[in-house]
């Protein structure tokens, strides 16, 4: 069934166009990879999803509704059912207990301190509840804005670039939790530049260059072609194979 | 499971919030004491520096205690301001003529001669205007011939600032024959210099400069006992007649300006021209200085000028407001 | 040069036997420069915050006048303040002339420009993306607001003492408004003006000094503040 509609979707900041009409759809439950040189839109795609910018044009559709022009009120009801790990994402300067249950605190739901516990296991980082977030690495970081995400319990979870400053070891363990979360019948949205994350997580590639979706298929598909390795704009391979 | 430095922020904070309400109950606790009536005293600086104030405001609240007596000191010129726009009780000046115009004017009720002293003219020891033995009048035309002739060896400083003393230099040049914004306050005198400043700052700048300056005999003694340095002017011309320096209290009107506490004014007033006031006034001075900075109205009415009906008797004017 | 160390001499002096004029004085400085932050802070950050997070027609312009008047000279203040509570004025009827509330309300004034300024350059000094993450954490506008906030607040700990040192260490408005009345309205840097202007060096030296000290353990909190 599908989730989520794009369609005819143009984002412009200023004089340059980022998003040049965008056709996508999102089936839920399943993962959905998009991957595409740095600068073909991928994040700005996965704002205005987000409903933290508004389109220039076009329309996305959340269950059938249409969601870019809501009020305040009710975007807000609809991005509380979406969860969005950011490419470097940005600690509150709180302890990591503090962060990871925000979510929940905005939501005045009052927090549990297991729920918490949970989360931070699941992304490999128990006990790091009293840490100060401002003191973590990056690739903790990375990890702590997913559990900050997951621990909402949101129906579509975005992700840009989720294991992109990540080692192997924690790579591998973060895919292995977005595969857990998908199957538990989330949906999730993931921009990737890794090919075996794609090739193990996605149901569905888009290919997203220069602003437009230039091919959409099964990762089998889609991840074994030659152009994939080539950016259309510099020459260089846009996709790694790690 | 509380991250440390958070607690030490909850600490901090509780401490300050702690401060915070102290200081709050400081200011509290004193506007409530304003259940005590206040009577706003402004006067000059000249004055007020001698510190007869803070005697006499200690016996007048001795006498009347729910009484706050608020000693302001500032120039005359303010003084008449601030009682222009009715923000003090009662004024304590020495300037007869912006008095006479401030009561005809209708913002002060009546005049009461309450103190004299001499203004004093002081210079370089060596005298080279030759003014020692003269009269004020005529030092000032000596200072002002031998000025121009020669100004690197006579220079004088004035107050520039408005002050009584300043009205009291003016007076002396216009008594002297010269017009004081014509011929004494031009750029051209480089002999004149205004110093925009109160006593003490002028007589610093006078004694750098070895040069005149007309000043009140309590500044003067003050500053000669306590200069750090080399003090080398000396009083040249005294006790002339041309030299007295009146005060005079003021109440305020309170038809004109409502709200003036002029009851307690006149009661003031009435303090200061009393036996025990006059008393206070006279002997002020003797165990700090080993002489008198100031004499008592009373009894010398005739010499400082001050009509019978003024001088040091008590007032009943009206207080109604309307 | 001397009376700079007879100043320190002095100031021990004064400090040790706790000279109860120079208490009085000192605790009258503090309480009425506490109570003036303490409103300033309850008014302008959140005026501050209002008009960072807004944007309207003139925004930049009004910012720009803000910081114009930082550094307006406390004696242009005092006056205006004066004109404002004078008896002849218009609030003149509350007789807070010549009165420590009176002077609360030149110095509120005095440092409201500086509290709202910094304010928002506290706020901005948070970065946008924080403003996103809470967004798409599903918070409200205003959970947002507080969210922000909390971030900037060292920067806004930092306004807050800058406003206390601002108005500790002014003239001009304590002098026009409180008229320096002993016992009354006199606080340290009206004490060190008279002092001064009346040839005792030593002692407005030693007034200085006690100042300075205060402002020291001021500006030690605002590094420490700073440093985290």
């Amino acid at each position: 069934m599908v989730l989520i509609e794009i369609r005819g979707l143009f984002k412009s900041f200023g004089l340059s166009e980022i998003l040049r009409g965008i056709n996508l759809d999102v089936e839920e439950g399943r993962v959905l990879a998009l991957i595409g040189p740095t600068g073909s839109g991928k994040t700005t795609l996965l704002r205005l999803i987000d409903l933290l910018d508004k389109p220039t044009e076009g329309n996305i559709f959340f269950n059938g509704y249409d969601i870019c022009y809501l009020s305040s009120k009710e975007k807000l009801k609809i991005r509380r059912k979406m969860g969005m790990v950011f490419q470097k994402p940005v600690m509150f300067s709180a302890s990591v207990y503090e962060n990871v249950s925000y979510g929940l605190k905005v939501r005045g739901k009052g927090n549990s301190r297991l729920e918490i516990q949970r989360a931070l296991e699941e992304v490999g980082l128990s006990g790091y509840e009293s840490r100060d977030a401002a003191t973590l690495s990056g690739g903790e970081m990375q990890r702590i804005a997913l559990a900050r995400a997951m621990v909402i319990n949101p129906e579509v979870l975005l992700l840009d670039e989720p294991t992109a400053n990540l080692d192997l070891r924690s790579a591998y363990a973060v895919d292995e939790l977005i595969k857990r979360l998908a199957n538990c019948g989330r949906t999730v949205i993931m921009a990737s530049h890794n090919m075996t994350e794609c090739r193990k997580l996605a149901n569905k590639v888009a290919v997203l260059v220069d602003g437009r979706i230039t091919r959409t298929g099964k990762p089998e598909e889609i991840l074994t072609e030659p152009e994939l390795y080539v950016n259309s704009i510099s020459g260089q391979p846009f996709l790694e194979s790690i | 499971m509380f991250n440390l430095v958070i607690e030490m922020e909850r600490k901090l904070l509780k401490i300050s919030v702690l401060i915070l309400m102290l200081a709050m109950i400081c200011i509290a606790t004193q506007a409530a004491d304003s259940n005590n009536s206040r009577l706003k005293l402004v006067t000059t600086t000249s004055l007020h520096d001698t510190g007869l104030l803070d005697v006499i405001k200690q016996k007048f609240e001795e006498k009347y205690n729910n009484v706050s007596l608020d000693v302001i000191s500032v120039g005359t010129g303010i003084a008449i301001q601030y009682g222009e726009r009715g923000d003090a009780d009662v004024l304590l000046i020495h300037d007869k003529t912006r008095e006479v115009k401030f009561v005809k004017d209708g913002h002060g009720l009546e005049r009461r001669c309450v103190a004299y002293n001499y203004f004093n003219i002081v210079g370089p020891k060596d005298d080279p205007a030759g003014i020692k033995g003269l009269n004020a009048t005529a030092a000032f035309k000596n200072i002002f011939q031998k000025g121009k002739a020669d100004p690197t060896k006579v220079t004088f400083v004035s107050r520039g600032d408005g002050s009584g003393t300043h009205s009291k230099e003016q007076t002396l040049w216009k008594a002297a024959g010269y017009n004081y914004s014509n011929q004494v306050n031009t750029s051209v005198n480089r002999w004149y210099l205004e110093a925009g400043s109160g006593m003490g700052a002028t007589l610093t700048m006078t004694n750098e400069k070895s040069a005149y300056t007309l000043t009140d005999t309590s500044t003067f003694m003050a500053y000669n006992s306590t200069y750090k340095g080399n003090f080398t002017l000396v009083p040249l011309v005294e006790s002339t007649i041309d030299l007295l320096n009146v005060y005079t209290a003021i109440a305020e009107n309170p038809k004109k300006h409502p709200g003036v506490n002029c009851e307690m004014a006149n009661k003031f007033i009435n303090f200061l021209v009393s036996e025990e006031g006059q008393k206070l006034v006279g002997g002020y001075g003797m165990d700090k200085f080993g002489k008198a900075l100031f004499f008592p109205a009373k009894g010398n009415c005739t010499l400082i000028g001050c009509s019978s009906g003024e001088c040091a008797v008590p007032t009943n004017a009206s207080c109604a407001a309307a | 040069m001397d009376e700079i160390s007879a100043g320190f001499i002095r100031a021990i002096q004064l400090i040790i036997t706790l000279n109860p004029e120079v208490v009085e004085i000192t605790v009258r400085s503090l309480s009425i420069s506490l109570t003036s932050v303490l409103i300033a802070s309850l008014v302008d950050i959140p005026i501050g915050g209002l008009i960072e997070f807004h944007d309207f027609r003139g925004k930049r312009a009004l910012i720009n006048l803000i910081q114009t008047f930082y550094s307006i000279p406390t004696v242009t203040v005092g006056l205006l303040v004066y004109l404002l509570l004078s008896r002849s004025g218009p609030l003149g009827g509350m007789g807070l002339l010549f009165s420590p509330a009176g002077m609360v309300i030149g110095q509120t004034v005095l440092i409201t420009p500086i509290m709202i300024g910094l304010t928002i350059s506290a706020l901005r000094g948070v970065s946008v993306q924080i403003e996103e993450t809470a967004l798409s954490m599903g918070a409200t506008n205003l959970q947002v607001i507080f969210t922000i906030m909390k971030e900037a607040r060292v920067a806004v700990v930092a306004t807050v003492l800058l406003g206390f040192g601002r108005a500790l260490s002014e003239v001009g408005v304590a002098m026009m408004i409180g008229g320096n009345i002993r016992g009354y309205t006199r606080v340290l840097t009206t004490a060190i003006s008279l002092e001064t202007s009346m040839g005792d060096l030593d002692l407005a030296m030693a007034l200085g000094i006690i100042l300075i000290s205060i402002s020291l353990v001021v500006n030690l909190a605002l590094n420490r503040v700073q440093g985290r």
